[in-house]
């Protein structure tokens, strides 16, 4: 089943006078679990696909679904809750927030779907000890590795259970060593069945990933099935 | 649920404040000081209208006092001539208003001279109050001990005397006073009683006010004599040595106290008739304007008017501290929201709905203007303790003034959080995840 379904996507920008066309007319589909790479030139529009799809942005034209939703016009309000419930965003600079410590830090989507202190507090302890961040629970963002503090974050976007997880460059900020350890937590990750759509100049994601879709100027240039 | 997202809120907000505590402190004091200073100007201003509104009162909402009043001088052509000026009040005038104005129960007439009193080797500089028994009814004077002047020391003119607290203290120091005798300017008074000392704030009679202080050559307290041994012993001549000229003056009574009978006359309104009635009366007795009336009830009105004038400046200052504080705080808030900017954009990514954005930042501006508040009431609590204890000024902190100073700074939190609150969840929130 499709989870991700674009049809005739376009996001235009208006710089001035002109319009800067960002998607043009492309046509997506992700299927639940799978586990995809979209590659690309900087301008290619990655970040703005990635941004689409997050329910961040909202499309100029074209439809955009869901699920079985049609997410493309809904409002501000919806577009958050269905960030909050479906989605879990992995970012290059982890985006932790600084006041937090780990178990805060995952708590927070769970916050904004309204799950009661108690369960949410366990269910973070859950998810850190899941991505190998147990001993570490109570450590600010600033007390933690590049590697740990992605590993929180994962654990964050996993705290709803969403129906995919998002991440832009998530080693992008890490030496090697962490690098591949993030890899192989979403490697488990795609074990588990969970749907992957990861943004990478890496070809080592890439090789990881099922499919890989190369992007240039907002269009699908083309698509690569790995086998494995 | 609400109350646990209640809890959650404020959790995080005190979190967030806690990270910045010196920019939280200083961004309160703005608070602190603007209750602060609501609170104990309010104080300050109610113990003192109280103050006064007490001292009216006692001098009784049912009378009128005449006073005495120095003509303005008249001035002759040779200044050097002895001359001896009349005017004031007169016996005459007492019985008129007695005999003739309806509803007057009591007239009291007041004769004062400022005389040295002595008791074996101590001196005092006193002032002679030749009165009647009914002084007592109409003041309200506090009797400490033994009795006051009664109809028959009147009658029998005898050389009785009631000081106040203050002059037995002075003259007799550890003395009974009760039973001995005073000296005035040569004859001896036996001290039948003691009284409270009484207030002079009869709105400052000219002359003598100026030097009522306690200390120096002001007079110490106030000796009541019967009006008649007074008038019999001392006359009613005054010399006074001026420029080389001397002069006398002829005053027959200095006040006189009427008191009106309260069951009939209640209203200021018909003790304004009062008023008029007698200066009526005592414009065709006197030529000259050489008296005045003075009504409690009226100046207890006025009093009240300027209190209120009074609170009202004071409030404002404060408030316009509290409008001060607000700004600051609004600055602060402004500063944070875009300092977190990127916090903003990812809780927005992780689900915070735009009204979830704006509760925070409000909640984290209502935290900070309420423990200011809290804080800016226990100082302002204390601020008027100090100024009683050390400045000698009554206050009076009322809970009215507790609410409406936390009740402001609420509000200055909701007014000036808002804006800061609502910038922050306006922010687009892909815009503010590539914020750096």
């Amino acid at each position: 089943m499709a989870i991700v379904a674009t049809e005739n996507l376009c996001k235009v920008y208006n710089i001035g006078s002109f319009e800067v066309f960002a998607l043009r007319d492309l046509d997506l589909t992700v299927e639940q679990g799978e586990y995809m790479a979209i590659m690309g030139p900087s301008g290619s529009g990655k970040s703005t696909l990635l941004n689409v799809i997050g329910c961040l942005d909202t499309p100029s034209s074209g439809t955009y679904r869901l699920g079985d939703e049609d997410v493309s016009e809904l409002a501000d309000d919806e577009l958050s809750t269905i960030r909050g419930a479906r989605i879990g965003f992995i970012f290059q600079s982890y985006n932790l927030i600084a006041q937090l410590n780990v178990i805060e830090n995952i708590e927070v989507p769970m916050y904004y779907q309204g799950f009661p202190e108690n369960q949410s507090a366990e269910r973070a302890e859950e998810l850190a000890n899941a991505v190998g961040l147990g001993d570490r629970l109570r450590h600010r963002p600033c007390e933690l590795s590049g590697g740990q503090q992605q590993r929180a974050a994962i654990a964050r976007a996993l705290a709803n259970d969403p129906l995919m997880i998002l991440a832009d460059e998530p080693t992008g900020n890490l030496d090697s060593e962490s690098g591949s350890e993030i890899l192989l937590l979403l490697d488990r990750l795609h074990q588990q069945g969970k749907t992957l759509i990861i943004v990478t100049h890496d070809d080592g994601i890439a090789e990881r990933a099922e499919r890989v879709v190369y992007l240039l100027d907002g269009c699908v240039k083309s698509q690569q099935y790995n086998r494995r | 649920m609400v109350l646990f997202r209640f809890k959650q809120t404020v959790k995080l907000g005190v979190k967030s404040l806690w990270m910045h505590r010196l920019r939280s402190t200083l961004t309160m004091l703005g608070i602190v000081f603007g209750v602060c200073s609501v609170i104990a100007m309010l104080a300050i201003g109610e113990g003192a209208s109280r103050e006064i509104r007490a001292a009216i009162a006692r001098l009784g909402s049912s009378n009128l006092i005449i006073e005495t009043v120095k003509p303005p001088q008249e001035q002759t052509g040779s200044g050097t001539v002895e001359t001896v000026s009349n005017y004031g009040l007169t016996y005459t005038d007492a019985e008129a208003i007695r005999s003739t104005i309806p509803n007057v129960e009591i007239v009291v007439p007041n004769r004062e001279i400022e005389q040295q009193a002595r008791f074996r080797n101590r001196n005092a500089a006193i002032r002679i109050k030749g009165t009647t028994p009914w002084q007592r009814e109409v003041e309200s004077i506090k009797l400490k001990r033994g009795r006051f002047l009664s109809s028959i020391d009147l009658r029998r003119q005898l050389s009785v005397c009631v000081p106040d607290e203050q002059v037995a203290r002075k003259l007799f120091a550890f003395d009974d006073p009760l039973g001995r005798d005073l000296r005035i300017r040569g004859s001896f008074y036996r001290v039948v009683g003691i009284v409270s000392p009484a207030l002079h704030t009869t709105g400052g009679s000219d002359s003598e006010n100026g030097a009522e202080a306690t200390t120096g050559g002001g007079v110490v307290g106030d000796v009541y004599l019967p009006l008649t041994t007074a008038k019999q012993r001392f006359g009613e001549l005054n010399y006074s040595f001026s420029g080389g000229s001397r002069s006398a003056e002829r005053v027959e009574l200095q006040k006189i106290i009427v008191q009106v009978n309260p069951e009939r006359v209640s209203s200021l309104a018909e003790m304004l008739d009062i008023r008029a009635a007698i200066g009526s009366l005592l414009d065709r007795l006197h030529d000259k304007e050489d008296y005045r009336i003075v009504v409690p009830l009226e100046l207890l009105r006025q009093a009240a008017h300027t209190k209120r004038i009074f609170s009202i400046v004071l409030g404002s200052i404060a408030a316009i501290s509290l409008v001060v504080g607000g700004i600051g705080i609004m600055n602060i808030m402004l500063a944070t929201v875009s300092e977190r900017t990127r916090e903003i954009g990812i809780r927005r990514a992780l689900g915070a709905r735009q009204r979830d954005i704006i509760l925070q930042f409000l909640s984290e501006t209502l935290l900070l203007t309420f423990t200011g508040g809290i804080l800016g009431i226990v100082l302002g609590s204390l601020i008027p303790y100090l100024v009683t204890y050390f400045g000698n000024m009554p206050t009076v902190i009322t809970g009215g003034s507790l609410v409406l100073a936390f009740g402001i700074s609420g509000l200055v939190g909701v007014v000036f959080g808002l804006y800061p609150a609502y910038r922050a969840a306006g922010m687009d929130p892909i815009e503010s995840l590539r914020h750096e």
